[in-house]
């Protein structure tokens, strides 16, 4: 308890004063549990816009010819097309999958899973939320500079993305736009980062060794770790690149480029070198997304099985496995690329390895079901939903992590499939089972359970009725980002699939309005929530909804046993809460 | 209470997840066994190892997706909550060594068997005499440089080049070896024999992908990458652009011409006459 140790070495705080005013509580809040919300309710501006995008892809993909309102000239143009694929990449990877689970609920359980009163640097943990809300701002605003919105996809390639306008519209303020956007944002993820491996190590209540820690907290700290190696990369990189567009440095630009009949005044630098800083962010990224999912997956299939997880030394090991692997994989973004092929290669054994870890999670989801007593509670379904998902979404890729099979897949729809699957819809199942678990606690009311289990309906068959075809239309040559399919033959023929994509995305969209009424009605209408609704286990259970400020009230915690103490042998009860005394735990008559 | 109780107690939710689990499995297994979607057949050795390897993949895929969705389903309908006590475990040891390991040697396994079909058509170099073909690609069009009748490509020099003026790969002027090169925009190649492509780009990165031939190139400027490959089916097939290269594209395409040896001999001799 190093950070108490220079007041005095008290473990007891007399309770903390919350702060009056509406701006210090509300907006420059330096509680993690506000701050938490805060990127939670960006996660959900972002998400919104990041769909609305997706529709009007799917739209175009299929009536390319419809005139819309809103888009200047009726028709949506190619370079529409592309501007929408770069943004609803960006804005639902950074601003959605990397902020909810871990801006979002990290911020706001970590902290209290582990007993301590807040982050380890409130202050810190402020900037960061608002260094990432600025970040948002410019990608939003890259839509309404002149150009337009950036048009190199979400990996942003040199040198499309690093020579100007004169690569096609969007490439020069947009593009300026879509860099400063995800340095800053790579600037306040690592200030996150910090805190949350510094929280993790330092602000342990006592008794909450590492193996008592929730799967949750195993999750976010890995994904911490992940963020705080990969996010000063792509910094760096993104640094680079701006360099390269406006003070004619040629970090990533080769002599002798003619655009238009042009020649580039550059020499020297490697398109490789873009896609090797990025890809090193852009895998580890991937389980930045998921990471945080699965722990909350764990969590939940404990809680609504009323058993301790499954091997949970071992769920513990395979996060640090596959947060370690992550950083060794990235080259299998680029086989296809020029990247010398005994590389691939061993990109390739490596990622084949990766699915190992994510095996033995699967295996042991299953052996926490097994014999257990499952109660299907709208976490539950969520959860459930996500380990299908990521089964579903993580066998894909063992196609894709071999090299001589890539030559056929890459760059098609079985990409996006397997992407959309498995850190995409998978992540969101993750998300939407923290939110319908934790609301109670965040918001002090209940959600409405009929509407999340129809919410579940919706979003569970939706999403396979999208991304399953895909792999189909990917493994029959659709080619991905493609804005119109008509000058290539043997696209024609999938045009049906798509029809069949679009509908059930249009279905499974608005089906998230459905979760969204229930959100903002049960804020204010929902039934008040009591300390334990779910009768679980961990920390955030035995304070109130919503917690004070200080999380506990002025008492710390002290914690007897591991997070997933469920039917217990011999107890009185079928969940064990973590700060329970063993002598006070009650037995069964 | 009474709400707490029905919730909890019913089998309709647990049976309908279960049911749409199935349902997933069987359609999904339907449509990857019906072969509708399948890729056009392979036209070179090299795509055939693929495909093979591709079908050892599938078949552990598919193994795994299906005892894995349907376990889920059963555990899903088995344990559901109907009055019964959970059983208290921590986990097996045993259990975690046995599929650790059983994963370790299925899917490293599997990566390490993916290599001879790469080794095949990247490790190696053409065979000399293999017929040279330089594809310069830029935003959004395919060229094809044969070397002409003198065996020599000549040099280029990007100042020189001018789309507009029909010199699009800047093909040096005072260079004699580049007098006779010749400049198509679809790729005619003959039938079973080899050919070695070098694949370049002007200005962003493109790709060269042709699906019949399972050959996927990104091409990237500042490099020049080899790829070799002998089709063995007379026939045309489409070339396309599958890295992101700008707003034209989707409308980046050419066509591969494989031919018989006279047509090809045919070819040459109407491009010679017409760089003349």
């Amino acid at each position: 308890m190093s950070s108490h140790a220079h007041t005095g070495g008290s473990a007891v705080h007399a309770p903390m004063a919350e702060p009056s005013g509406f701006i210090r509580k509300y907006i420059f809040s330096v509680d993690h549990k506000v701050i938490g919300i805060q990127y939670f309710l960006l996660a959900l501006t972002a998400v919104v816009i990041g769909i609305v995008l997706s529709m009007l892809m799917r739209f175009h993909l299929v009536w390319p010819n419809a005139t819309l309102p809103f888009v200047s000239g009726g028709q949506m143009s190619q370079e529409q097309y592309l501007a929408l694929v770069t943004m609803h990449g960006t804005i639902m990877v950074f601003f959605v999958l990397t902020t909810a689970p871990q801006g979002g609920f990290g911020n706001y359980f970590l902290p209290i899973q582990i007993g301590a009163p807040d982050m380890a640097f409130p202050r810190l943990n402020m900037l960061s939320f608002w260094v990432t809300f600025l970040a948002f701002v410019c990608i939003v605003a890259a839509f309404f500079v002149p150009g337009g919105a950036p048009i190199s996809g979400w990996t942003g390639y040199t040198p499309l993305s690093g020579l100007g306008e004169i690569t096609g519209p969007g490439e020069g303020w947009g593009q300026t736009m879509w860099i400063a956007s995800i340095s800053l944002f790579c600037l306040a993820s690592l200030l996150g980062a910090l805190n949350f491996i510094a929280t993790t190590i330092d602000l342990r209540a006592p008794g909450m060794t590492l193996m008592r820690m929730p799967l949750t907290v195993w999750g976010w700290l890995v994904t911490a770790v992940l963020g705080l190696l990969a996010f000063g990369v792509l910094l760096a990189a993104g640094i680079l690149l701006l360099l390269d567009r406006s003070a004619g440095t040629s970090f990533f630009l080769p002599a002798g480029l003619v655009v238009n009949d042009q020649i580039q005044a550059h020499s020297g630098g490697s398109p490789l070198l873009w896609q090797h800083l990025f890809w090193f962010f852009g895998h580890p990224e991937v389980y930045i997304a998921i990471l945080p999912g699965m722990g909350v997956a764990s969590h939940v299939l404990s809680t609504f099985s009323r058993k301790p997880v499954f091997g949970y030394r071992a769920m513990a090991y395979a996060i640090c496995t596959i947060g370690f692997l992550g950083f060794m994989v990235w080259g299998h973004h680029m086989f296809l690329s020029g990247m010398s092929p005994y590389s691939g290669f061993t990109f390739s054994v490596l990622t084949m390895a990766i699915g190992v870890p994510s095996a033995i999670k699967t295996f042991n989801w299953l052996g926490t079901l097994w014999g257990g007593k499952i109660q299907f509670k709208s976490p539950m379904l969520f959860a459930l939903g996500f380990v299908s998902l990521f089964v579903s979404g993580g066998l894909s890729g063992l196609f894709l992590a071999q090299p001589a099979v890539d030559n056929l897949l890459h760059a098609t729809y079985y990409v996006v499939a397997h992407f959309h699957l498995v850190m995409g819809v998978a992540a969101i199942f993750g998300i939407f089972a923290a939110t319908y678990f934790w609301f109670p606690k965040m918001f002090g009311r209940m959600m409405n359970e009929p509407l999340a289990k129809l919410h579940f309906w919706f979003t569970f068959v939706g999403a396979y009725c999208i991304f399953m075809p895909m792999h189909f239309v990917g493994l029959a040559g659709g080619i991905r980002r493609y804005a119109d399919p008509s000058a290539v033959g043997f696209l024609a023929r999938l045009q049906p699939v798509h029809e069949f994509m679009t509908i059930a995305a249009f279905i499974t969209g608005a089906a998230q309005l459905i979760f969204l009424f229930n959100f903002f009605y049960s804020l204010k209408f929902g039934p008040k929530a009591t300390k334990n609704p779910w009768n679980a286990t961990t920390l955030e259970w035995t304070t109130d909804s919503p917690p004070p400020i200080d999380n506990f009230g002025g008492h710390y915690p002290s914690v007897y046993r591991g997070p997933y103490e469920f039917s217990v042998p011999g107890a009185a009860e079928d969940f064990i809460p973590q700060n329970i005394e063993p002598a006070q735990v009650a037995r069964a008559k | 209470m009474r709400i707490r109780k029905r919730a909890s107690g019913s089998a309709a939710t647990p049976a309908v997840l279960s049911l749409l689990l199935v349902i997933l499995v069987a359609v999904t297994v339907y449509v990857f066994a019906s072969g509708a979607y399948a890729p056009p057949p392979a036209i070179t050795s090299v795509g055939h190892a693929i495909d093979h390897q591709y079908d050892l993949t599938l078949a552990v895929v598919a193994t795994v997706f299906i005892l894995s969705q349907l376990g889920l389903a059963f555990a899903i309908f088995r344990f559901r909550d109907h009055g019964q006590k959970a059983h208290y475990t921590r986990g097996n040891n045993t259990m975690e060594v046995v599929w650790t390991t059983a994963t370790v040697i299925l899917f490293v396994g599997l990566g390490l068997m993916g290599r001879k079909a790469w080794a095949e058509m990247r490790f190696t170099e053409a065979a000399p005499g293999a017929i040279p073909v330089e594809v310069t690609e830029n935003q959004f069009v395919f060229n094809f440089r044969y070397p002409g009748p003198d065996g020599k490509f000549g040099r280029l020099d990007a100042k020189q080049i001018s789309a507009s003026t029909g010199n699009p790969l800047g093909i040096d002027q005072n260079d004699a070896a580049g007098k006779d090169d010749i400049v198509v925009p679809t790729l005619t190649v003959p039938v079973n024999h080899e050919v070695q492509l070098m694949i370049r780009s002007q200005d962003v990165i493109h790709n060269f992908f042709v699906r019949e031939l399972r050959l996927q190139q990104d091409a990237t400027p500042g490099m020049v990458v080899p790829l070799h490959f002998t089709a063995d089916t007379i026939g045309q097939y489409e070339i396309v652009c599958t890295q992101l290269c700008g707003l034209g594209h989707s409308r980046m395409h050419s066509y591969l011409n494989v031919v018989s040896d006279a047509d090809y001999a045919a070819f040459l001799k109407q491009q010679e006459a017409a760089a003349q």
